[in-house]
């Protein structure tokens, strides 16, 4: 099955753009557009072009090397994959419930990851965009850029990322790839000169993140209609959300909507996930194409990452971000809420959220406990679940007798998006590009829609999941005659 | 008497079969980002939109080679950069993805993409937009000349500010042991 613009009629004399790579965005992906004599587009494909195999190569390692070989799936979210993993392995060790240190050091951990990330993806790889214009100087259109003609935004940016990467390097080890998680908890705690260090900046943190907010804000005020209109498309979502509804970065249940808001399952337990998710394979993407299993793969695929998320819960449970997200999702009658640029604007509320969870737990006395690790009776199978940056991220493990990983399974946040970013690039496409002559400025519009989801094309490439993947025989009539899906864990 | 600012250097970079952490490890020299961009400009690299190499001076490389295009990509920077920089361990002995170097590339693929089961659903991608990939993951070097090395999985944000100072500043990098790592 395939969407409009997705494959041409007849590609034979058509002439192919490409966009290659795809600039400021992690990893390595690119774009290419089918174009008739007129510059009418026929065909638009995001592909993800490399092929690296972790599941396979990961095979054979003992588990407790896991959580830190596979943060070397990407440099930008490790955090998220170290963490994924040690919720895995928590299971593979029998600790059923880490303790209050291990849990809020991991929590600590994350939310310093989450303000990184969204910090150096929308300063460091998207303002120049939203503060330039999609089609200004290609010289300029960049940080540097950005450092010359707006040194305040610039210079906020720099240091909101790098206190997430502080608090890293606290909880973590390492700023890019520590150790400080591990299976059934954690191997350090927070020393009380770390504490204060961290404390001493927290509030500023907040405040710069409030501002980041209301910068998106006002990007959107000044250009409303634009705004709401770029590249935007109806959609599922899915995300965890805590057994309250509350936002949780860290672990919930899974919950999937429909594109009017309904409630399509809810607090799923995800150690079933399969039951709910499928995939596809196309031939021109390494990234495979998840769907809902209930709607199957026309109807059913969705979106993931900070526009799922806040959509998505009931509330979010620190008290700026919240008023933020009502404010978000009641502006404009909600249409900010559906636009795929909202994207920026929910990520920013995240980031908030993080530096107010950040400041929460440094009052924790539990952060510098000295109870570290739990262990229990022993089990062969492991799934961790967590809301990276990026959306929702899958690990899972068989591991046997011998402390041998047997089978991995990761499923990473960009995966789940892939049809969407797909989607949003095709509208662009139709929008804005349709039948003019192709410019430098006109192409950016395609990656500006792409840097919306802040895609982790690195992770994409690295671990290629394995959800079951759905099979349909299709009889000369075009009727499905039989369906059959391969099980998540064979 | 007019004072004469010295021609920025131009610096290129890329990600090749890595993770993008040597490039958040870059980034890592926090602040100090703005005093570099006072001395150097950037060309091709993850954080501007040019696509192509030009003339630079300094080139780095983060990541092995693992497909057609990374060994264009990489023969592209050697042609444009006076200096090739190999940056982390993936550049420096192709890294954790060389751990499938022990295994065969198709059976890889096929595990993933083309199980019993998976019957009629695509297969192995293999449509002409998608590069090559080589049987094996390559360090840089085994493909270019590499003028330097930088080791560590990601080598820290304080021994790339060095090393690129020390390059700045014309002297020959040397990484004091503090500030050598190959984790
Ligand atoms: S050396 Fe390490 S940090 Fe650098 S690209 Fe390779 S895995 Fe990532």
């Amino acid at each position: 099955m395939t969407f409009d613009l997705e494959t041409a009629a007849n590609p034979q004399g058509l002439r192919r753009v490409a966009i290659d790579p795809v600039s400021r965005v992690e990893g390595h992906g690119k774009v290419t557009l089918l174009l008739d004599a007129d510059d009418r587009v026929h065909q638009v494909r995001l592909h993800i072009v490399e092929f690296r195999g972790f599941e396979k190569f990961i095979q054979g390692r003992p588990y407790w090397e896991v959580p830190v070989m596979v943060q070397r799936l990407c440099g930008i979210c490790p955090v998220s994959h170290h963490l994924a993993a040690s919720k895995a392995m928590d299971q593979i060790v029998g600790a059923r419930k880490v303790t209050p240190t291990a849990d809020k050091i991991r929590r600590l951990m994350h939310f310093g990851q989450i303000l990184q990330s969204h910090a150096l993806h929308f300063f460091h790889l998207c303002s120049p965009d939203l503060l330039f214009g999609f089609d200004s100087d290609v010289a300029k259109r960049n940080i540097v850029g950005v450092a010359q003609a707006h040194p305040d935004i610039a210079k906020r940016g720099v240091l909101l990322r790098k206190y997430g990467q502080e608090v890293i390097r606290m909880t973590a080890g390492k700023r890019v790839h520590g150790t400080g998680s591990v299976p059934g908890g954690v191997n350090k705690s927070l020393a009380e000169s770390e504490r204060a260090a961290l404390l001493k900046d927290v509030y500023q943190m907040i405040a710069w993140s409030r501002d980041a907010v209301r910068l998106v804000k006002e990007l959107f005020e000044k250009n409303l209609a634009f705004y709401e209109a770029f590249g935007r498309f109806r959609a599922n979502s899915l995300c965890l959300v805590r057994g309250d509804g509350a936002m949780d970065l860290y672990h919930g249940g899974l919950r999937a909507r429909d594109a009017d808001g309904k409630t399509l399952f809810d607090h799923v337990e995800y150690s079933t996930y399969w039951d709910y998710l499928l995939e596809d394979v196309k031939p021109w993407s390494y990234m495979k194409f998840p769907f809902l299993r209930s709607l199957g793969p026309d109807e059913g695929w969705y979106r993931v990452g900070p526009l799922a998320r806040v959509a998505g819960c009931d509330f979010i449970p620190t008290p700026l971000a919240d008023r933020e997200r009502q404010d978000f999702l009641a502006y404009d009658g909600g249409n900010a809420a559906g636009a795929t640029l909202g994207y920026h604007w929910a990520r920013m509320i995240e980031m908030l959220h993080a530096a107010e969870g950040i400041k929460d737990l440094l009052h924790d006395d539990d952060i510098t406990g000295s109870e570290l690790m739990t262990r229990g009776e022993r089990a062969g199978r492991g799934i961790g679940m967590i809301e990276a940056p990026r959306g929702t991220l899958i690990h899972h493990y068989r591991v046997n007798e011998d402390d041998q990983v047997v089978r991995a399974n990761l499923i990473v946040s960009t995966t789940h998006n892939n049809q969407a970013m797909n989607e949003a690039i095709r509208q662009v496409a139709r929008q804005y590009l349709d039948g003019k002559k192709l410019t430098e400025g006109l192409l950016n519009h395609i990656e500006v829609a792409i840097r919306c989801f802040d895609p982790c094309l690195s992770c994409a490439t690295h671990a290629l999941g394995r959800m079951p993947l759905a099979v349909e025989l299709v009889d000369a009539d075009g009727r499905v005659v039989d369906e059959l899906a391969r099980g998540g864990d064979e | 008497m007019v004072e004469t600012k010295p021609r920025k250097l131009r610096i290129a970079t890329t990600s090749l079969a890595g993770c993008f952490g040597c490039h958040m490890s870059f980034l890592d020299i926090d602040e100090r980002l703005f005093d570099l961009v006072e001395l150097v400009e950037f060309d091709r690299s993850p954080i501007t939109d040019i696509k192509h190499c030009g003339r630079c001076d300094v080139g780095i490389i983060e990541g092995g080679v693992c497909n057609a295009e990374n060994v264009h990509v990489l023969r592209e920077f050697r042609v444009n950069c006076k200096i090739l920089i190999a940056i982390g361990a993936c550049a420096l002995n192709g890294g954790l993805p060389a751990q499938r170097n022990h295994l065969d590339l198709r059976d890889c693929l096929q595990e993933v993409y083309a199980t019993e089961a998976s019957l009629s659903s695509g297969g192995i991608p293999n449509d002409p937009e998608l590069p090559l990939p080589l049987d094996k993951v390559h360090p840089l070097h085994e493909v270019v000349k590499i003028d330097y090395f930088l080791p560590g999985c990601p080598p820290s944000g304080d021994a790339i500010w060095r090393f690129v100072n020390d390059l700045l500043a014309g002297r020959t990098p040397r990484l004091p042991h503090e500030l050598m790592h190959y984790d």
